[in-house]
């Protein structure tokens, strides 16, 4: 019998003893420099690309049924004349200590602790909504009516991604499918990953680089030199969620505050 | 149980006293109290099921239409499975609304029945007997309702079995660390519960019904009696489980509106997470719970010639839980939002000025005239209490005010997160509207139904209460008197 035919034959104690390739893990974290974000949604478009991310109608937006998987808060600060605008790139933060992830009753949205990331199983989702509720950044995205890409934007999906199907929520993932290609890459390779090498849709997008993305624990990241600044601070903080999107705040050099 | 008069004389035969004065008093006593003015025990069951049989104009006029009505919120909820969650108003601030608030609420009246068929019976509030199944009825049409009303605002709602613990082949669990599988549980529990405990009261009626009926009737009775016989072994047997769910189900109630309460309390939203909300959210159920029984008592009063069973002492009696209640539920709305309003913390003043200032003022002070105002204003004196029309007024009043209550917390708190970017405000639409309206169709309908397949008075607590009750006489006047049974 060929070594093929044995580990048919009987699979159980050979697949035990195959050797398991250990994934090294990693600390992937975002890095969104304020002062830098010109509130110009470039992101915004690179993430439905991305993502196959489903492109509702005006009507459905206005009704709050758009879906953006990383959107501009926009927010007005001053008077008349004085009056600017600030802007907030807000997605999933992957907290660290999830809300979404406990009231789940069907164990769709679980935690990585390998990668450090926050998982939504979309076929496993069936439409309860408590996690979108329970999310203090609303950074979930349900689908309210089944998707539907028209004329040649069916051309343009990427295959990498799952189209979800309506009733499921959905939310940023980081880009798992570019990690997990990398990952791989480095694997074959047989090297660790390198820094810069693993950007999400929407960083590679920023005009101003304002997005950095990379493993916090490499310590010679960007992501990781850069952190620790005075201007560093996480969004709702106080509520113990332990996001992994950390924000640098604005200070213009037109003295605006961010 | 003999009917003709024996010569120990049983109580629907006992004479009056000769003097006139006290004949009289005896003769007001008796007008006042069901459980004093004893009729024989065949009279009684002929009183519950004659009406039960005669099928009306009227009965046939609601039947058509709650069941018209029952129908749309089948066929809106097929549409809305169908088209996707996005017919209704809800939006991604907003995920949880109309559905849920339904759910609370209906969760709420049906905790009346429970209250005052196991809770009462405990403590031997005579009183009760012949409300208890009605309210117990409720309390089972109230639960189904809330049982389907999470199932209609999933996106995916034929995956509902995967919330549910069952073997498969992936070895997939839900979470029990989700309140919602908390909620399902307890709520399955209270149901089966709830419709045992209904059942088993039942059985001695169905039994009476199965002598005194024919036709389908008494095929259907036949098999709904389980071969009740009314031997002393049976009885006692029966009073021995009844007495054990009587105890069992007490906590059973309290724990399910306390979960409910949970899917809220345990979140991050502000306003929701609040320690207080267990307590709160009981006392609100049983609120609005005890306020459905009143409007319940009354309609079934009404369509089925029920005046002997149901009379003034029994809505003066409800009228009077009613208001202490009222008291217990402010109590706790004023803990839950004198803490905002004193510490101040930036989202929570937000709420607390969208109610007091806002858009949703109308609602809010809506909600504290129909919770409070009224109630305060009027209960208290008898006289509302003992005129049907006045107390079944205020009992609507309160279904408003704790449906708004219920509304405020969940459709409108909902749209306050922390970031003032997402704020928003749902606007109903009508898929929500048209279920809405079905569902409570469906409740009215089902206690319509089942008031005419079933005694919904318990014929044999009556007539038990009845056997118990005696008066008894200190010097010039006459009181009821009840020999204590055990």
């Amino acid at each position: 019998m060929s070594e093929l035919e044995t580990r048919l034959l009987d699979r159980g104690p050979s697949a035990a003893a195959a050797p398991k390739t250990e994934l090294p893990s990693h600390k992937w974290t975002m890095l969104i420099d304020l002062d830098k974000c010109t509130g110009c949604n470039a992101c915004v478009v690179a993430c439905h690309v991305e993502n196959n991310v489903p492109i509702r109608s005006e009507r459905e937006v206005i009704r709050g049924h758009g879906q953006h998987w990383i959107r501009i808060e926009r927010y007005w600060e001053g008077e008349g004349d004085a009056q600017r605008a600030t802007f907030l790139p807000m997605l999933c933060q992957q907290c660290s200590n999830a809300p979404c992830e406990p009231v789940c009753p069907v164990y769709a949205s679980v935690h990585s602790e390998r990668e450090n990331l926050n998982l939504q199983v979309y076929n496993r989702c069936v439409g309860t909504r408590f996690c979108g509720n329970n999310c203090p950044y609303r950074a979930r995205q349900f689908n309210w009516f089944a998707p539907q890409f028209e004329g040649p934007i069916t051309e343009m999906l990427n295959p990498d991604v799952t189209v979800r199907s309506g009733g499921v929520m959905e939310k940023c993932t980081f880009c798992v499918q570019r990690i997990r290609r990398v990952e791989e890459d480095a694997l074959v390779e047989g090297r660790p990953l390198r820094d810069g090498e693993m950007v999400p849709a929407c960083a590679q997008t920023c005009p101003t680089s304002a997005i950095v993305f990379g493993d916090r624990s490499d310590p010679q990241s960007q992501v990781a030199q850069r952190l620790g600044g005075q201007r560093e601070f996480q969004v709702l903080e106080h509520l113990g969620t332990a996001p992994n999107v950390y924000y640098l705040k604005a200070g213009g050099s037109d003295g605006g505050a961010g | 149980m003999a009917e003709q008069a024996s010569p120990e004389s049983p109580v629907w035969n006992r004479p009056l006293p000769d003097d006139p004065e006290l004949a009289a008093q005896v003769r007001e006593i008796r007008e006042k109290h069901l459980l004093q003015d004893a009729r024989p025990p065949g009279e009684v069951a002929e009183k519950v099921l004659g009406p039960m049989a005669r099928l009306g104009r009227v009965f046939w006029l609601a039947f058509v239409v709650l069941g018209g009505l029952t129908a749309t919120w089948l066929v809106t909820w097929a549409y809305q499975a169908y088209q996707g969650m996005g017919v209704t108003g809800l939006n991604r601030t907003i995920m949880w609304a109309p559905y849920i608030v339904n759910f609370v609420y209906f969760i709420g009246i049906g905790h009346a029945g429970t209250f005052i068929s196991a809770a009462l019976r405990v403590l031997k509030f005579d009183w009760r007997a012949p409300i208890s199944r009605a309210a117990e009825s409720l309390t089972v049409f109230a639960l189904l309702v809330a049982f389907t009303m999470p199932l209609i605002h999933m996106g995916r709602v034929w995956k509902f079995y995967w919330m549910l613990p069952f073997p498969n082949q992936r070895q997939l669990w839900p979470n029990p660390r989700s309140p919602i599988f908390w909620d399902m549980t307890a709520i399955f529990t209270y149901l089966t519960c709830s419709m045992l405990f209904m059942y088993l009261g039942i059985l001695p009626d169905i039994a009476t019904a199965r002598e005194k009926s024919s036709g389908w009737r008494k095929r259907l009775y036949t098999v709904l009696a389980l071969g009740w016989r009314g031997t002393d072994r049976e009885w006692k047997h029966l009073d021995t489980t009844l007495n054990i769910f009587s105890y069992g189900i007490i906590p059973v109630m309290f724990s399910v509106h306390t979960v409910v309460s949970w899917d809220f309390a345990m979140t991050l939203q502000p306003g929701w997470n609040s320690t207080i909300f267990g307590p709160y959210f009981v006392v609100g159920a049983l609120y609005s719970g005890v306020g459905a029984v009143i409007i319940i008592m009354a309609i079934l009063r009404k369509a089925l010639h029920l005046e002997y069973f149901l009379r003034d002492e029994h809505f003066n009696a409800m009228g009077k839980f009613l208001l202490i209640l009222s008291f217990t539920w402010v109590y706790f709305y004023f803990n839950d939002y004198l803490l905002p309003w004193y510490h101040k913390e930036p989202i929570l003043t937000v709420i607390f000025r969208l109610f007091t200032s806002g858009w949703a003022a109308p609602l809010w002070f809506t909600m504290l005239i129909a919770n409070i105002l009224v109630p305060w204003a009027t209960l208290w004196s008898r006289k509302v209490r003992s005129s049907i029309p006045a107390l079944v007024g205020v009992a609507l009043l309160v279904q408003v005010g704790m449906y708004i209550e219920r509304y405020l917390i969940v459709a409108v708190m909902l749209g306050y997160p922390e970031l003032p970017f997402n704020w928003s405000v749902y606007i109903p639409r009508l898929p929500e509207i048209l279920i809405t309206l079905g569902v409570f169709a469906f409740v009215v309908l089902g206690i319509t139904v089942l008031s005419r397949l079933v005694p919904i008075i318990p014929i044999w607590e009556v007539v038990e209460g009845q056997l118990l009750q005696g008066t008894r006489r200190i010097g010039r006047a006459i009181f009821p008197a009840k020999p204590e049974a055990d």
